[in-house]
C-alpha cells in the first residue's frame, strides 16, 4: 500500500505512516463489527444448544442485539469506587482492550497483506498475550476490594500457567515450519499433510499439539470451561466486578476480540491460515481472508460448542491440567517433534 | 489410574461424546416459544389480574358482603359499603394492592355471586407504583373488558366445582 501513496505524490514516509494507519483501520474496524457479531452468535450458538432462542428481536434475527447493548452500556453512567486507585482503575480496561487489538497486527490475511510481516511474529504473539495479564491485575488491584482481588490473581495465575505450555506448542510449530513469520508458517503448511492437506493438523506429531492448544488458547482467554475466576452467576465476573458501562464494555470486547484472536491463530498455525484447506487448484478461486475467516468462524464455533457443553473446571483442576498434564506432555512433544525433524529432515 | 482410563482420558473420549450430544441437541427444534408474539394455553382456572363483574343488565353483582375481604391471607383488599339510594347495599369503595396480593385465588372461592373473579390477564405491569393500587372503578372497568372470557373460563370450570 505503501507504493500506492507514493505513486499520488508522497514522500516514503508519509506514504508509509499514511499507509499503515490505513491497515490499522482496516483491521481494527472489521474486528470490532466482528466482535459485536461473534458476540452475537457466541448467544446464539450457546442459546440453541440449550434449546432456547437467544437473542431474536433487535433488528432481524436479532442481529443488531450487540449494538443496542453497546448502546445501552455507553449511555450508562462509570462508576469508579470511592477507594479505588482512579487512575489505574480506568486504564486497565484500556489495557485489556488494546492488547487484544495489539496482536492481530501480525496475522497473515492473505498472501503478504500483513500489517507487520516481521520475521519474529510469532514471538510477538507470545509477548503480547502475556502483556494481556497487567489489564487483570491492575483491575483487581485497582478496584481495592477483596474478592475482585482474589479473583484478578487467580486469573492471571491461570493466564501465566497456560503461556508456558502455549509457548511448548508453539516452538513444535516454529520447529516444524523453520520459521517465526506467520507468513511463513501459513507457507509452510501448503500440502503439509500428505501433499494434499493444508495445515499442520495433518499430522500424527502436531494434531495433539493443535488439541492442546485449542484448550490451552480457551484457558488463556478465560473462556469456559475455564472461566472460573469470571464466573458471571456466582462470583459477579471476578475481576470486573467493580466495572460499569463503558470500562466494564472495553473487557467485554477484550475479550471477545482475544478469542477471535485465538481462533484466527489456530488457524494459522494448524490450519492453514489463508490457504484453503485442501490443495485443490479451484478452491484458490476463493480469496485468501475468506478462507480464513472461515477457519475463524469454524474455531469460533467450536469455542461455543465447548461452552456449552462442558462444567467449569475447579481451581485445583485448572492448575493441574496446566502443571502436571499440558506442560509435560508439551514439553515431550517438543524432544520428539525436534528428534524426528532431525532424523528425517536434516539427517541423524 | 489404569490404562483403559488413560487411554480414555488422553482421547479426550468423554468430551468427545458430550460435544457430539450437544451437537444433536443444537440440530433439535427450540423448547422456548418466541413469548410476546406466541403464548402458551392458559387454564381455565388461571389465577391472573382481578375484576369486579356486572350482570347481563349492567348492575354490578357485588354486594359488600365482605368475604373476600375477611378470607384474604394477604389483607389486600379494602371494602367499605353503604346502603344506595334505592336501599341496595353495595360498596363504596373496593381497593385491591395488587402489590400485596398473592394470587391465592381465595376470594374469588369465597365469593357468593362470582363477583370477585382473576381473569386470564397476566400483562399488567406498571411503571409505577401507585398504579398497581387497583380502586372499584379500575375493577370493573377490567371486568368490562375482560367479561367475555371470565364467562367463558367460569362456564369452563363450572363442572369440576
Amino acid at each position: 500500500m505503501t507504493a500506492f501513496f507514493q505513486n499520488l505524490g508522497m514522500s516514503y514516509e508519509w506514504a508509509w505512516a499514511i499507509a499503515t494507519i490505513c491497515g490499522i483501520l482496516l483491521i481494527a474496524l472489521p474486528l470490532m463489527l466482528g466482535v459485536a457479531m461473534i458476540i452475537y452468535a457466541d448467544r446464539k450458538i450457546w442459546a440453541a444448544m440449550a434449546l432456547r432462542r437467544g437473542p431474536n428481536v433487535v433488528g432481524p434475527f436479532g442481529l443488531l442485539q450487540s449494538f443496542a447493548d453497546g448502546l445501552k452500556v455507553f449511555l450508562q453512567e462509570t462508576i469508579v469506587p470511592s477507594a479505588a486507585n482512579k487512575g489505574i482503575f480506568l486504564i486497565a480496561p484500556i489495557v485489556t482492550f488494546t492488547v487484544a487489538l495489539l496482536a492481530w497486527a501480525v496475522i497473515p490475511f492473505n498472501s503478504g497483506a500483513v500489517l507487520a510481516d516481521i520475521n519474529v511474529g510469532l514471538l510477538y504473539v507470545l509477548a503480547i498475550s502475556s502483556l494481556g495479564v497487567y489489564g487483570t491485575v491492575m483491575a483487581g488491584w485497582a478496584s481495592n476490594s477483596k474478592y475482585p482481588f482474589f479473583s484478578a490473581m487467580r486469573a492471571s495465575a491461570q493466564m501465566i500457567s497456560y503461556e508456558v505450555s502455549i509457548g511448548f506448542i508453539l516452538i513444535c510449530v516454529v520447529l516444524w515450519a523453520n520459521s517465526f513469520n506467520l507468513n511463513e508458517i501459513v507457507l509452510a503448511q501448503k500440502g503439509a499433510g500428505l501433499g494434499f492437506v493444508n495445515g499442520f493438523w495433518f499430522n500424527i506429531l502436531l494434531f495433539p499439539m493443535w488439541v492442546m492448544f485449542l484448550i490451552s488458547g480457551m484457558a488463556e482467554t478465560g473462556r469456559a470451561p475455564f472461566d472460573l475466576t469470571e464466573a458471571e452467576s456466582e462470583l459477579v465476573a471476578g475481576f470486573q466486578t467493580e466495572y460499569s458501562s463503558m470500562s466494564f464494555a472495553l473487557y467485554w470486547l477484550g475479550e471477545y476480540a482475544n478469542v477471535l484472536l485465538m481462533c484466527a491463530l489456530n488457524a494459522t498455525l494448524f490450519f492453514g491460515g489463508w490457504l484453503p484447506p485442501f490443495e485443490i487448484p479451484f478452491l484458490y478461486w476463493v480469496p485468501g481472508f475468506v478462507w480464513l475467516l472461515l477457519k475463524i468462524l469454524f474455531f469460533f464455533f467450536i469455542f461455543s460448542w465447548v461452552k456449552a457443553t462442558v462444567p467449569r473446571y475447579r481451581y485445583d483442576q485448572l492448575m493441574r491440567l496446566g502443571w502436571k498434564v499440558f506442560l509435560p506432555v508439551s514439553l515431550g512433544f517438543v524432544v520428539l517433534v525436534s528428534g524426528w525433524l532431525m532424523f528425517t529432515r536434516y539427517g541423524a | 489410574m489404569s490404562v483403559a482410563q488413560l487411554v480414555k482420558s488422553f482421547t479426550l473420549w468423554e468430551f468427545l461424546k458430550a460435544h457430539a450430544l450437544t451437537l444433536k441437541y443444537f440440530f433439535k427444534p427450540k423448547a422456548t416459544i418466541n413469548y410476546p408474539f406466541e403464548k402458551n394455553p392458559l387454564s381455565p382456572r388461571f389465577r391472573g389480574e382481578h375484576a369486579l363483574r356486572r350482570y347481563p343488565n349492567g348492575e354490578e353483582r357485588c354486594i359488600a358482603c365482605k368475604l373476600c375481604e375477611a378470607v384474604c391471607p394477604a389483607q389486600a383488599i379494602t371494602i367499605e359499603a353503604e346502603p344506595r339510594n334505592d336501599g341496595s347495599r353495595r360498596t363504596t369503595r373496593y381497593d385491591i394492592d395488587m402489590t400485596k396480593c398473592i394470587f391465592c385465588g381465595f376470594c374469588q372461592e369465597a365469593c357468593p355471586v362470582d363477583a370477585i373473579v382473576e381473569g386470564p390477564n397476566l400483562e399488567y405491569s406498571t411503571e409505577t407504583r401507585e398504579e398497581l393500587l387497583y380502586d372499584k372503578a379500575k375493577l370493573l372497568a377490567n371486568g368490562d373488558k375482560w367479561e367475555r372470557a371470565l364467562a367463558a373460563n367460569l362456564e369452563a370450570d363450572a363442572p369440576y366445582r
